[in-house]
């Protein structure tokens, strides 16, 4: 153990006595090892991202929504999910724990002076519990308010702000389209939801209203005309989305299959996705793995590059030092306390490597932070076309990469280290005593 | 603790009292350059008995350095034996040599061969680095040898603060560290200045006074003038082998 403490000391000795070409050396470790840090945090940040997305849309859900097909399909303006579909499914798909039907329609609130354009969307008491909605004040919609189609609503917090700032919303009554509703609960504010690809785009919750289902049949009705200059729109449209809560998380997928064919039996038109949050967890799948790929060639090629440079070094310091290689052997070193003496010698360069890297994974939050902020300065059209997933990343760190790192470092010393220690101990003891 | 007892069984060799440090016997070396063989030497027998003080002459070419190698376990000969206690060096592997070399001789150069980074004590311990003997114990007997030689006040100086005798003293003290069978001493005093050079062999005689066997190799007359017997080699034989001064048994008791 001394005796391995001593080649150590000695080592560092001699490696200080070139202290610019050891740094050099260091650097190409360094970069690997702080690659390596960096993807697995990468991959970490991107999961745990994926994880909370997948928690905020509901884990157990499948989402079916009305898709406006192209317009020539379309006979006096009628298309999407009907009632009908979510009577259906209810009464045919057995793993359907609760099912809402959600209908959303562009609409301007009011209240006294104060106006907002904004979404009305009409469900069913069940809303808040399938997609993870929190009630703030008040109370949310009852079975009661949908069966007597009352004209009452619940806010969304931002809705909640604009029309009434100073607070105390409750009991109000807010004017869509001509009608006044009594605003009964607030929600607490809920993040957007990114884009799933497919039929889901990305949705902010932030101006919703919510009102029953019925009433909003009732009062809006089905059909709803977009006049805008030059341009007459028509669309009937009776529910905009379901959304299901499948009783068990293995039955996802599945459910959404028969989802898919028990609703596609009644429809001509392609005018309904069916999407599932789950997916997020394939899509950060491939996001991570794209990560890991990328980074894993950054640094796997660091490291060879940098242990190219250590056996590069150490050829050189074996070189130059024959005449203390010499000397050693005459005073008793055998062979193999010549090896270790070298092989220390580049492990120690690598290890040092290998520390500095961790160091650098350790900021690898700001560093990612500040790199973001300058690509989206230069290239801001780029940036827009990345996945939400990677625009928003936030690394975090893995703790088991720090051991890693330092496994890794130590393979690669000894790797590109055995080659110039053998050849050192290879030298015959006569000859190198002779070199100067 | 299996060097420890070797070093041991050496000490009960030497209190013998005619006990060899070597014995040379038919020793040839041969080398093979370009396609020829070269006999470097052909059948040199000797015996080094304890305490004696040997130097060996010869021109450039008579076989001078590759005896020394032999003798320095630096090499193995190409035929005949080389006894060094019950061991036969011609028979070494390459580790077993290393040990040899380690704990059996004290190596003494012409260039002093130092170690550059390391101070006058590290430098002295290094043999016993090698041999596994590093301990407390050992290290107080380096800074003894230090004072022994006179340096006792630079312990901690690197070799480049040093002249060149004082360099050569920590050689010498470096050379004694492992307790050896024998000094080898290559041209010693070869890089020093007259007045050095008799501080040098003023010191290896005290050594010798002492009871340790110690061969030098050297090309200069007055150098082996001052040992007690000269063997000059030519052609890679024995040429004479002349006694100068008496070698007593007596003489040859280790402190």
């Amino acid at each position: 153990m001394g005796s391995w403490f001593r080649t150590i000391k000695l080592s560092i000795k001699s490696l200080l006595l070139h202290p610019m070409r050891s740094a050099l050396t260091v650097l190409g470790i360094f970069i690997g090892v702080a690659s390596v840090i960096w993807l697995l945090a990468m991959g970490e940040g991107i999961g745990r991202a994926a994880q909370e997305q997948i928690a905020s849309l509901g884990a157990r859900n499948v989402i079916v929504r009305t898709i406006k097909p192209s317009s020539d399909d379309v006979q006096d303006g009628g298309y999407g999910l009907t009632r009908n579909d979510y009577v259906r499914l209810l009464a045919t798909v057995p793993t359907i724990d609760k099912a809402i039907p959600i209908r959303i329609v562009s609409q301007e609130f009011r209240y006294k002076t104060r106006n907002f354009e904004g979404r009305l969307v009409g469900s069913t008491p069940d809303y808040p519990l399938v997609t993870n909605l929190v009630q703030d004040q008040g109370r949310f919609l009852t079975d009661s308010d949908l069966e007597r189609e009352r004209n009452y609503c619940v806010l969304a917090a931002e809705s909640a702000e604009r029309l009434f700032p100073s607070g105390n919303a409750l009991g109000k009554e807010i004017m869509v389209d001509d009608t006044f509703y009594k605003v009964v609960g607030v929600m607490q504010p809920r993040a957007p939801s990114a884009g799933i690809g497919g039929s889901l785009a990305a949705e902010d919750f932030s101006s919703d209203v919510y009102v029953p289902i019925t009433t909003l049949w009732r009062r809006i009705g089905d059909m709803i005309v977009i006049t805008k200059p030059g341009q007459f729109q028509r669309d009937l449209v009776e529910v905009s989305q379901i959304t299901i809560q499948v009783d068990r998380r293995e039955r996802v997928l599945q459910t959404a299959d028969i989802v898919r064919e028990t609703i596609a039996l009644d429809h001509t038109l392609e005018d309904f996705g069916v999407t599932v949050p789950l997916e997020l967890l394939q899509q950060a799948e491939t996001t991570r793995l794209m990560f890991i790929l990328f980074l894993g060639m950054i640094a796997t090629i660091s490291l060879v590059v940098g242990g190219i440079g250590i056996m590069n070094i150490m050829l050189a310091t074996v070189t130059e030092r024959t005449h203390e290689i010499g000397i050693r052997r005459a005073l008793g070193a055998k062979r193999q306390d010549i090896t270790r003496q070298f092989l220390v010698e580049s492990t120690v360069l690598s290890l040092a490597g290998g520390l500095l890297g961790v160091l650098g994974g350790l900021f690898c939050r700001p560093l990612s932070v500040a790199a973001r902020s300058l690509l989206e300065h230069w290239f801001p059209q780029q940036m827009e076309t990345l996945p939400d997933l990677i625009r928003t990343v936030e690394p975090q760190l893995v703790s088991w990469s720090i051991p890693l790192a330092f496994a890794i470092s130590l393979v690669v010393g000894i790797l590109f280290g055995v080659y110039p220690a053998l050849r050192a101990a290879q030298l015959d003891p006569i000859e190198a005593l002779r070199h100067e | 603790m299996q060097a420890k007892n070797h070093t041991e069984n050496l000490g009960k060799e030497n209190r013998s009292e005619h006990s060899l440090a070597a014995r040379l016997r038919d020793l040839s070396k041969d080398y093979v350059l370009s396609g020829e063989t070269v006999h470097a030497l052909r059948g040199v027998s000797f015996d080094v008995p304890q305490g004696d003080f040997i130097s060996i002459m010869g021109p450039s070419g008579s076989g001078k350095s590759t005896l020394l190698n032999l003798l320095g376990c630096l090499d193995r000969p190409t035929s005949g034996t080389f006894l060094l206690g019950g061991d036969d060096v011609a028979h070494m592997n390459d580790d077993r040599l290393s040990e040899t070399r380690a704990s059996r001789i004290g190596f003494v150069f012409q260039s002093y061969n130092l170690l550059p980074a390391l101070s006058v004590v590290e430098n002295i311990e290094v043999p016993l680095y090698y041999s596994g003997q590093l301990n407390a114990a050992a290290r107080n007997r380096c800074v003894e040898l230090a004072e022994m030689v006179g340096l006792g006040s630079r312990l901690d100086h690197r070799p480049s603060e040093l002249s060149g005798g004082q360099q050569q003293r920590v050689a010498i003290a470096r050379s004694l560290v492992n307790d050896p069978r024998f000094i080898l001493a290559d041209e010693p005093t070869g890089n020093l200045d007259s007045a050095t050079t008799e501080e040098i062999l003023a010191l290896l005689a005290q050594l010798n006074d002492e009871g340790r066997t110690i061969i030098i190799v050297t090309h200069e007359p007055d150098v082996a003038q001052q040992t007690r017997r000269t063997i000059v080699l030519l052609d890679g034989q024995i040429l004479s082998d002349e006694r100068l001064k008496p070698w007593e048994a007596g003489s040859a008791q280790l402190s």
